[in-house]
C-alpha cells in the first residue's frame, strides 16, 4: 500500500511562521555584526591579546590581600554605611508624596499633577546614582553631602514607582468602610490605605537599602565620599593588594547588608 | 456588677503597632535608631560656604539642562552614543548566548548535581560583584575603549539572566516534561519540545529588560574608561559645560524611555 502524498504532515509551525521567524533571527544576527564592527573599530587587538598577561600579572599582585590596610578602612567603611542610609531615609521621605500623586487612586488630578509625579520618577529612575553623584560633586563639591543627595536622588524613582503600584493595588472596601464612618480625605489616607500599603512600604524601603549599600561603596570614585575614595586612591598608585583588601571589605558588607534586608523583609510581609 | 464592667471597658482606642510589637523593644529601637541618626548626621561635614558658592553652578546647570546644546558637541556625543548603543546590543546578544546553556545547567530539574553546582558557581560569582568594579579590572586588563565595556556588561547580563531562567525552568510544568518523555524523547528532545515553548516568553522578556539596564549600565561604566556616553558626560562635566552635559542626560532619559516602553509593548505582545 503505497501512502497517499496528499495526507499532512505535522509541523512545529506554517511555512508563513517559519519564514518570519528566519527573517527575525537573520536581522538580529545581522545587526549584531554591524554593532560588533562598529563597536570595535578602535579596538586595539593588541591589548586585547595581551589580557591574560595582564590578568596574571594583575592577579598576581593582588594576593595576598593587604590585611593590615582595614585600619585606614573602617571609617570610610562607616561613612559608606552613613551615605546608604541617610540618603535612602532622604529618597523615602520625597518618594512618599510622589508615590501618592502618582497613583491613580490618590492623585488630586490624573490630568495635571500624575504626569508630573510620573516624570520625577522617570528622571530619577533613568539616572544612576554614579551619574548624580557626577553632577552633585561638581555642584555642592566632593564629599558626604554630594554622596547623600546622590543616593536620595536615584532612590525616588525607584521607592515611588513600587509605592504606587502598592497603593494602585490596595482594597477599595476598606478605603469604603472608612468613607462611610465620614472620615475625610486625609482620614481615609491614614486609617484606610496608610495600614494596607505598610508592609510593601518597608519591604521596599530596606531592599532600596540594601541597593544602596552596594552602590555607595563605589560613589567615591567621583569623589562622594565612602570607600570608594580609598578605592580611587589605591587604583591610582596601583596598589593592587590594597585594591584586593577593599574588594573584600566590599564584599563583605553587601553580603551582611543582603542577609539583614532578607531577614527584615522577612519579618515585615 | 454593672459599674464595674463600665469602669473596666477601655474608652478610648489606640493604634495597634505595625511592627516591635513588645513595647520595650520597640522604645529600645526608637533611641537606637535616634542615637544613629545623630551620629550619622554629625559625620557630614557641610562647608556651608562651598555650598553657597556651589548654588550658583547648580543653578547654572538647571539652566544648561533647560537650555540644552547639543551642536558644540555633537561629533564627541555621537561617538559616544555609538559606542554606548553598539556595546549594549552585542553584549545583550553574548550574555544571552552564554546564558542560556548555564541556566539550563542551573536548574535542578534537569542538570546532574555537579553542573548545578557549577553553574550555580557561575552566577554567584558574576553576580556579586557591580559593574563599576568588574569594569574597573576588566579595564586594566583589556585597555581602555568599548570593548572592556562590551566584556563586563555580558560578564554581568550572565548572572541576571541565567539566574532568572533557572527560576523559571524550575517552575515550569512537569506534566508536560512528562508527556513529552513518555514519547520516548531523549534530553534535548524534552529541552526543545517541553521546556523552551514553557520558557521562551519570559526568556524575551527578561533580555528585553535586560537590554534595558545593559544601555542604562553603559552609561555609567564610561565613567571608569569602559567607553560609552558615560565617557562623553564626564569630559562634559569636568569641563564645566552644563550645557552640553544637559544634552547628554536628555539623550539618554528619552534613550532609556524609549527602550522601556517598547520593550514592555514587546513583552506584552510576547506573553
Amino acid at each position: 500500500m503505497t501512502r497517499n502524498s496528499s495526507t499532512p504532515v505535522w509541523h512545529y509551525r506554517t511555512r508563513t511562521q517559519t519564514l518570519i521567524h528566519w527573517l527575525g533571527w537573520f536581522s538580529l544576527v545581522a545587526l549584531t555584526v554591524f554593532c560588533w564592527q562598529l563597536m570595535n573599530e578602535n579596538t586595539i587587538w593588541a591589548f586585547v591579546s595581551d589580557a591574560p598577561d595582564q590578568a596574571a600579572d594583575i592577579g598576581g599582585r593582588m594576593f595576598p590581600p593587604a590585611w593590615g590596610y582595614i585600619d585606614e578602612l573602617w571609617a570610610p567603611l562607616w561613612d559608606t554605611i552613613n551615605i546608604a542610609t541617610l540618603g535612602t531615609l532622604m529618597g523615602v521621605a520625597i518618594a512618599i508624596p510622589v508615590a501618592f500623586l502618582a497613583a491613580t487612586n490618590t492623585t488630586p488630578s490624573t490630568r495635571f499633577v500624575r504626569p508630573v509625579a510620573l516624570l520625577v520618577i522617570v528622571a530619577s529612575r533613568s539616572i544612576n546614582s554614579l551619574i548624580w553623584a557626577l553632577l552633585l560633586v561638581a555642584i555642592i563639591g566632593p564629599g558626604l553631602l554630594a554622596g547623600v543627595f546622590a543616593i536620595g536622588l536615584r532612590s525616588i524613582g525607584f521607592v515611588a514607582k513600587l509605592l504606587y503600584e502598592a497603593i494602585e493595588e490596595i482594597d477599595t472596601t476598606q478605603v469604603e468602610a472608612i468613607r462611610a464612618t465620614g472620615a475625610s480625605g486625609a482620614q481615609v489616607i491614614d486609617y484606610a490605605i496608610v495600614p494596607q500599603i505598610l508592609p510593601a512600604f518597608w519591604g521596599i524601603s530596606v531592599f532600596r537599602w540594601d541597593i544602596n549599600i552596594r552602590e555607595s561603596t563605589i560613589l567615591g570614585l567621583v569623589g562622594a565620599g565612602g570607600l570608594g575614595i580609598q578605592l580611587s586612591a589605591s587604583l591610582a598608585t596601583l596598589a593592587w593588594n590594597q585594591v584586593a583588601m577593599i574588594f573584600v571589605v566590599i564584599l563583605a558588607t553587601v553580603v551582611i547588608a543582603e542577609w539583614v534586608s532578607a531577614k527584615v523583609r522577612q519579618a515585615v510581609i | 456588677m454593672q459599674a464595674q464592667i463600665s469602669h473596666q471597658r477601655p474608652t478610648t482606642w489606640k493604634r495597634p503597632p505595625v511592627i516591635f510589637t513588645h513595647t520595650l523593644w520597640r522604645w529600645a529601637i526608637y533611641t537606637g535608631a535616634l542615637i544613629y541618626l545623630v551620629l550619622a548626621v554629625q559625620t557630614i561635614d557641610i562647608d556651608w560656604q562651598r555650598v553657597w558658592l556651589g548654588l550658583d553652578r547648580g543653578w547654572k546647570f538647571v539652566e544648561g539642562f533647560l537650555t540644552p546644546d547639543f551642536t558644540t558637541r555633537w561629533r564627541d556625543i555621537r561617538e559616544g552614543l555609538t559606542e554606548s548603543l553598539t556595546m549594549t546590543v552585542t553584549s545583550t546578544v553574548a550574555g544571552i548566548l552564554i546564558s542560556v546553556p548555564i541556566g539550563i545547567g542551573a536548574a535542578r530539574n534537569l542538570a546532574p548535581m555537579p553542573v548545578y553546582l557549577a553553574c550555580r558557581g557561575i552566577i554567584t560569582l558574576s553576580r556579586s560583584f557591580q559593574e563599576i568594579i568588574i569594569a574597573i579590572l576588566l579595564v586594566a586588563m583589556f585597555g581602555f575603549g568599548p570593548f572592556a565595556g562590551f566584556l563586563t556588561l555580558a560578564f554581568t547580563s550572565i548572572g541576571f539572566l541565567s539566574k532568572l531562567l533557572a527560576e523559571d525552568i524550575e517552575e515550569c510544568d512537569p506534566s508536560q516534561i512528562e508527556a513529552i518523555r513518555a514519547t520516548g524523547a531523549g534530553w534535548w528532545q524534552v529541552v526543545n519540545y517541553a521546556i523552551q515553548p514553557q520558557v521562551m516568553p519570559r526568556l524575551v522578556g527578561l533580555s528585553l529588560y535586560r537590554l534595558d539596564i545593559n544601555f542604562r549600565e553603559s552609561a555609567v561604566i564610561g565613567i571608569v574608561g569602559a567607553g560609552g556616553i558615560g565617557a562623553t558626560l564626564n569630559t562634559a562635566i569636568d569641563r564645566y559645560e552644563y550645557d552640553s552635559a544637559g544634552a547628554i542626560l536628555i539623550i539618554i532619559i528619552a534613550i532609556v524611555l524609549v527602550v522601556e516602553y517598547s520593550s514592555s509593548y514587546v513583552r506584552r505582545w510576547v506573553q
